[in-house]
């Protein structure tokens, strides 16, 4: 038998008073060697900045190894590792930031390797369901060309899931709708 | 819900039964992310098409979250979370989190956050004119047991006005989060309470066009679960996408 899934419902205006934790912004443990950030803003149909909102990173380590609840995938080695991340604002300008390090490149079931990258949820008041978007790297120009999921990406939208190096890291903005819109999966 | 379906199912064995891929959900099991009746989706949604994505090993693992932000044995009683009592109709919410095959779910983070009985939210944006509460934060969070269990005690929220549209008063509810043991469940919603009369006029309960589908935000009552001369129970139990088809999808 199968059972229906139970939908989903806003994250709503108020979800700072229960999800967002002081060490949620870091996916790494303080001191991680190679440590970097990924910061960026969020814009919403009017091109305006998006005060209250909830992004949460998934991702592998530099080896291509996850943090994973049950060791999936051969768990992660490296100290500290969460791979996960959560960013929760009530009342921001918008922006962003975590910490964490470049993930690895990661073998797909069949063979395929995919180009290093990061799952993305972003909730918000507004939203009845969360977005899922992937963060790839524009430094990886030779890993992106062969990554199956970027393949199914039109051409002209694959810029806006390419992370630009920056002093320290990375830098990514999220829009929501409207133009440059971010490509957000159907997963 | 019958007696069977709440007996004990299988559990997942860590690695060997951990799926390849999740099924996919197909447009009409969430509401859309354009929704007129709710006018903050009108700048909030995508207007180009989701791009299929062959999930992956990102997609079908996910953290254990528990040891970060789990602080003590008390964060699942949000009646205990201060030196007095709250305010309120004090109450269990208790349930199993599952896949849509009917797996239990263990080990799995479950967090909550509430309104006060008085239908008024600890944050600095809630304004209207009801009283706040210096006993209750409004926030629990609680890993579910190995049969997917997990329970709260907290005191029954109360339905508050919003500014959607004239008149607009919110369900009471409670905000759930649910991080699965995948990226792919990661689920955010919200559970009501049994014959709430504000039901009709809801546009964010109504997002949801199938009735059968917002059947399943409603948590029952249970009388065999209160607890004599304590708490009233209400009982609710959430279903997270399951197993895909196709093992290797990602080969595809």
């Amino acid at each position: 038998m199968i059972w229906p899934s139970t939908p989903s419902q806003t994250v709503g205006p108020y979800f700072a008073i229960g999800l967002p934790w002081p060490a949620g912004p870091h996916a790494v443990a303080d001191g991680t060697a190679g440590a970097i950030t990924i910061s960026g803003t969020v814009y919403d149909g009017a091109g305006s900045p998006i005060p209250d909102f909830l992004l949460e990173t998934w991702q592998a380590d530099p080896e291509g190894r996850f943090a994973d609840m049950w060791g999936y995938g051969g768990p992660s080695e490296l100290d500290g590792f969460r791979g996960f991340s959560r960013c929760g604002f009530e009342d921001g300008d918008g922006s962003f930031e975590i910490v964490t390090v470049k993930p690895g490149r990661v073998t797909l079931h069949g063979g395929a390797i995919a180009a290093p990258h990061i799952d993305v949820s972003l909730f918000a008041r507004g939203m009845l369901h969360r977005v899922v978007t992937r963060w790839y790297f524009a430094d990886e120009e030779e890993a992106n060309a062969t990554d199956p999921a970027l393949a199914r990406v039109p051409p002209e939208r694959r810029d806006t899931l390419l992370a630009k190096p920056v002093d320290g890291g990375y830098e990514i903005d999220l829009r929501l709708q409207g133009e440059g819109e971010t490509v957000f999966f159907d997963l | 819900m019958t007696e069977a379906q709440t007996e004990p199912r299988q559990i997942y064995e860590p690695i060997v039964d951990t799926p390849t891929s999740y099924v996919r959900e197909g447009p009409d099991i969430h509401p859309p992310l354009d929704s007129p009746g709710y006018k903050s989706t009108q700048l909030r949604h995508p207007k180009q098409p989701l791009v299929y994505l062959p999930q992956g090993l990102t997609e079908v693992t996910g953290p254990a979250l528990g040891p970060a932000v789990i602080l003590g044995e008390l964060d699942h009683d949000l009646t205990r979370q201060h030196d007095g009592e709250p305010i309120g109709e004090r109450i269990s919410i208790s349930g199993r989190v599952f896949d849509t095959e009917g797996k239990p779910l263990r080990n799995t983070l479950v967090e909550i956050w509430q309104a006060n009985a008085c239908g008024r939210y600890r944050h600095r944006w809630d304004r209207w004119p009801a009283p706040l509460d210096p006993n209750f934060s409004g926030a629990g969070r609680c890993l579910t047991d190995d049969e997917g269990r997990y329970r709260f005690v907290t005191i029954k929220p109360g339905p508050y006005p919003w500014g959607n549209h004239y008149n607009a008063w919110r369900p009471a509810h409670v905000h759930f989060s649910l991080l699965g043991r995948a990226f792919a469940q990661r689920l955010v919603t919200q559970m009501y309470f049994p014959g709430d009369p504000l039901f009709p006029y809801d546009p964010i309960f109504n997002s949801v066009r199938d009735e059968a589908a917002r059947e399943r935000m409603v948590s029952r009552f249970s009388m065999h679960g209160s607890q004599p001369d304590w708490a009233l129970a209400y009982e609710w139990d959430i279903y997270l996408r399951g197993p895909g088809a196709t093992p290797f999808e990602s080969a595809l």
